[in-house]
This record gives structure tokens, sequence and C-alpha cells, in this order.
């Protein structure tokens, strides 16, 4: 009696997602894999939405992480065609393994602020402001793009702060700012942008900021160049860039 | 022994063959790891500051969760075992699912309800001054709601099955309940409730998605060795194949030495 209904029940899950999946091998999809920065999630999930739109039978998939992960994947061997990365390092490290197609293309750019929470309770308003060893700052890994250039700015500015966490991306950052975990953090402009007033942004003088350039390039081993070339040449086209600058990137 | 050989069947081959291939598949990845390794490294890895405050920070904390999940999950065991109450099914399914609910999940729920802003947190820091993110008390946390039912779990499973006519005649002879429970109970449950505490180690020693969204990553305070392993994948492969190796040896040699004593014991039932 319980053996069936339980077999039932584990049963019904699988039969549902082996319709789902057989529904669209029908129409016979070709999916574009894009490996791409957290930072670009919304923009980069805009953008594949329009030109799926445009292209009928054409899924974009994304994998949106820190560009250190993601190029280690490509690195691995993972079934990526296009990756887009949020420092010039980490693409250097995939085009260095002979993985990318052609040179990659610097399609966006972006700087960095500080984030507080939303209000700005604790006031701060300078990098100078952080060195409060009362304060929890928070950042990444250096070897992801944020936390290596928080640490050029904090090199440019002259000061030395030792954060309280080394997260694992950006978008963890805004969390817990966010959510008044940490209080203190330094994102891309756009995440300030994108977060919609849930966090407040601190300026950073142009004397201690970076221009964070967004390379991206197609995968030599992917099966789908074509269709890569046609994402890329989305993102360079005006809709493409409307996206992107909505969002608070910049453009070249 | 003997007995067991008199009776031994051929076996059908198709099953051998698809065992083998599963014993392949978890046999293959430690081999994979050991081809990598970079052995001349070795000890120059091990010994240096942030792989052994990573070490340290592991033992410690996953000690100190042994002792607290011991303390709180035997007596809930024991509840869960001995007294039926309202509620009680829905205490088993809880500890069910903080078992097997992706540790990254618990994480988020820990950081909703004891941090700054959470539900309880907020209490804890306005009138105790008390914040736990990016504290070794959240790593110990996050250890503690992941493991703990392990133990719970395991040590109820032998309670339910001990015949509780032992604990009635040591109340007849004049036990209080609390010293029947100490000097009866506990010791009747001996290789079950060090299973649990092993099981619960083990998983604590690797806990990494809770203690990575609860307790943030410092190297010294909450970095852990499979924090460690992780941000050394991307700057170190090297240092993270070593690490990598490191917490393999330690918890195969923890689970080889206790071997005797829990396995041992059990196999002849229970030591009365």
């Amino acid at each position: 009696m319980f053996g069936r209904r339980a077999f039932a029940v584990v049963l019904a899950p699988i039969a549902f997602f082996t319709a789902c999946t057989s529904d669209s091998n029908t129409q016979e999809t070709t999916t574009l894999n894009v490996y791409a920065a957290s930072s670009l999630a919304t923009p980069f999930e805009l953008a594949g939405l329009a030109f799926e739109k445009a292209h009928p039978g054409v899924n974009v998939q994304f994998n949106l992480g820190a560009s250190s992960d993601l190029a280690r994947f490509v690195e691995e061997g993972a079934p990526a065609d296009i990756f887009a990365s949020a420092d010039i390092a980490n693409m250097d490290k995939v085009e260095s393994e002979e993985l990318l197609d052609t040179p990659p293309i610097i399609f966006a750019t972006n700087y960095l602020e500080i984030v507080v929470e939303k209000g700005n309770p604790l006031n701060i308003l300078s990098l100078q402001d952080l060195t409060n060893s009362d304060l929890i700052f928070i950042t990444t890994n250096p070897d992801v793009p944020i936390g290596r250039y928080t640490t050029e700015v904090f090199k440019k500015a002259g000061i030395t702060i030792a954060p309280d966490s080394f997260e694992n991306n950006v978008k963890s950052i805004m969390l817990k700012v966010a959510g008044g975990e940490a209080d203190a953090g330094i994102v891309y402009h756009s995440e300030v942008v994108a977060a919609d007033g849930e966090v407040d942004g601190v300026e950073i003088p142009s004397d201690f900021n970076i221009l964070a350039e967004y390379p991206i390039g197609i995968i030599s081993t992917s099966d789908n160049k074509e269709l890569a070339r046609g994402f890329i040449d989305f993102l360079l086209s005006p809709d493409g860039r409307a996206i992107l600058s909505q969002h608070g990137f910049g453009l070249l | 022994m003997s007995q067991v050989r008199r009776h031994r069947q051929k076996l059908p081959w198709q099953i051998i063959l698809i065992a083998s291939i599963a014993v392949a598949f978890f046999l293959s990845p430690f081999i994979g790891l050991l081809w990598r390794t970079p052995w001349s490294k070795f000890t120059d890895i091990v010994t240096r500051r942030e792989i052994r405050d990573a070490l340290w920070l592991s033992v410690q904390t996953s000690l100190i969760t042994s002792i607290v999940c011991f303390v709180f999950g035997v007596p809930l065991a024991w509840l869960l075992a001995r007294v039926d109450f309202r509620g009680r099914r829905f205490i088993r399914a809880l500890m069910t699912l903080s078992m097997v609910l992706p540790p990254v999940i618990g994480g988020i729920a820990l950081l909703f309800t004891f941090g700054r802003r959470g539900l309880i947190g907020q209490y804890l820091d306005s009138w105790f001054g008390i914040r736990l993110p990016f504290t070794t008390t959240a790593v110990v946390m996050a250890q503690c709601f992941v493991a703990m039912p392990f133990l719970v779990l395991t040590v109820e499973a032998a309670l339910r099955q001990l015949d509780t006519r032992f604990e009635d005649v040591a109340r007849t002879l004049g036990g209080s309940r609390w010293y029947v429970f100490r000097r009866v109970t506990l010791p009747s449950i001996k290789p079950s409730l060090f299973a649990g505490l092993v099981l619960a180690w083990a998983r604590a020693l690797g806990e990494f998605g809770a203690t990575i969204t609860f307790a943030g990553n410092l190297p010294g305070t909450t970095q852990t060795m499979p924090l460690a392993t992780y941000a050394a994948l991307d700057s170190n492969p090297e240092s993270a194949l070593i690490l990598s190796l490191l917490m393999i040896a330690i918890a195969f040699s923890i689970l080889i030495a206790l071997r005797d004593r829990w396995l041992g014991r059990t196999e002849q039932g229970l030591p009365l």
C-alpha cells in the first residue's frame, strides 16, 4: 500500500520533467550557452530574451558566476559558446589556453561605488570612512574581478582595510549589504543601479576609481559559432547597447 | 565464517559488472585527485600559515559542534524515541528536512534568522550587542544546523530498539530517572551514540554551503578547510589539491580508527 503510493510520488515529477524536455526536443531547439560574469546578469537575461524572440528555436542558457569560476569551467572543458568576463585577466587566462575563436571584444565598461545599506545609517561618505575597524566591510577573493578592483582602489587611495569576509562573488556582497548583515562593500555602479533603491551607492572619486572593461569572446570548441556571433552582434547593436546602458553599464 | 562460505552461490556476472561500475565511479575521483597532486610541494603547502589556520579552525569548530550536538541532540533523540507528544512527527520531519536540504539554503535561513536584521538576530544585536555573522560562533551554528540531525536520528533509532526492561529494573532498584538515563540508557546505546557523533563530526568538518553563506569567509576566523580549498582553487590549484587530499586523509583515518570500536560492537549486537 505504502510502496505503490511512494512509487507514484517519486515517479510523477520524473514523468513531468521528461514530458517537458521531450516536448522542447521535438521543436529542435538550439541552445546557446553563455557564461557571463554575475554583474551582467540582468542585462544579459533581457538581451537573451530579445535574442530568442528574434531567433525562434534558439534557447539562450546563462551560466552566471564569478568570472574566475567561469574561466576555470571553460578551461576544464565546460560546454560554453560565449564567455563574457568582468575583467581582462580572466579572459586572458582563457585566451592563453587557446580557447577563444577570435580575439575578445570589449563591449561594456563599469566603474566602482561603495555600497551601503539603504539610507546610509552609518553615514559613510568616503573611502576614508571605510577604515573604521568597527565597520563590517566585505569583498571577494582577489581572483574574482571585483575583489581585485577593490584592492586596486585602496592602493590608489593609499589606505589599508582588513575585510571581514571574502565572499564568492559580487552578488553575495550585494545580498549581505542590502540585508544589513554587512555595513559596506565596493561593487560595480551597475549593481547599485540594478538594486533599484534597495541599497545606497556612495561615489568613489575618479582619481581612485577604476574602469572595469568587460571583454566577450566565442569559445573555440563551440558548435554554434554563427549563433554566438549573432548574440555578440546583438549586444553591440543599438538595441543591445540600450539594454546595457539602462542597467548602468558604460559603452565604448 | 565457514558457514557463509559453504552457502555461497555463484553470483550472476551481470550484477558483479554493474556493481563494479559503481565502485569504479566512487574510486576514480580519488585516483584522479592523487594523479594531479603535486607531491613535491606537499610539505611546503601544508606548512603555510593560512592552511594551518584553516586546519586548526576546522578541527576546533567541528569538535565544538560535536559536543554541542551531543549535549542538545541526545535529549532530543530521547524525547523523540520515548515520549508520545503532539508534534513529534513534525520534529522528526524537521530533522530530516535539514538533512536533505542543500546547506546553502540552511545558510540563507540562518542569515535571515540570526543575522543582524534577522528575526532573532535583531534583538541579539539591540539588546545584547551580539552580532553572529562573520564570527566563529556562526561557523559552529552553521555546522550544528547541518550535522545535528545525523546524531539525533541515529541515537533515536537506537533508543527505540532498546529493551526498556533494563531501565525499568534500574528504576525499581531505586535509581532516579536522571541516574538511570546516565548509567543505564546511555551506556546501552554507546555504539550508536558513537556512530552518531562520528557522522555529525564528519558532516561538520566538510560543511561548506551554510558556512560561507551565514558565517562568510575570513582566514583565521571563519575560513574552514573546505572554504580554504574553494578559495585556493582560483589562485592556487595546487594548494586546492593538497588541501582536498588532507581532508580525505583526516576523514579516512578517523573512520578507520573508529571502525573497530563501533562496527565491531554493532555486529555482535548491543553490549549488554
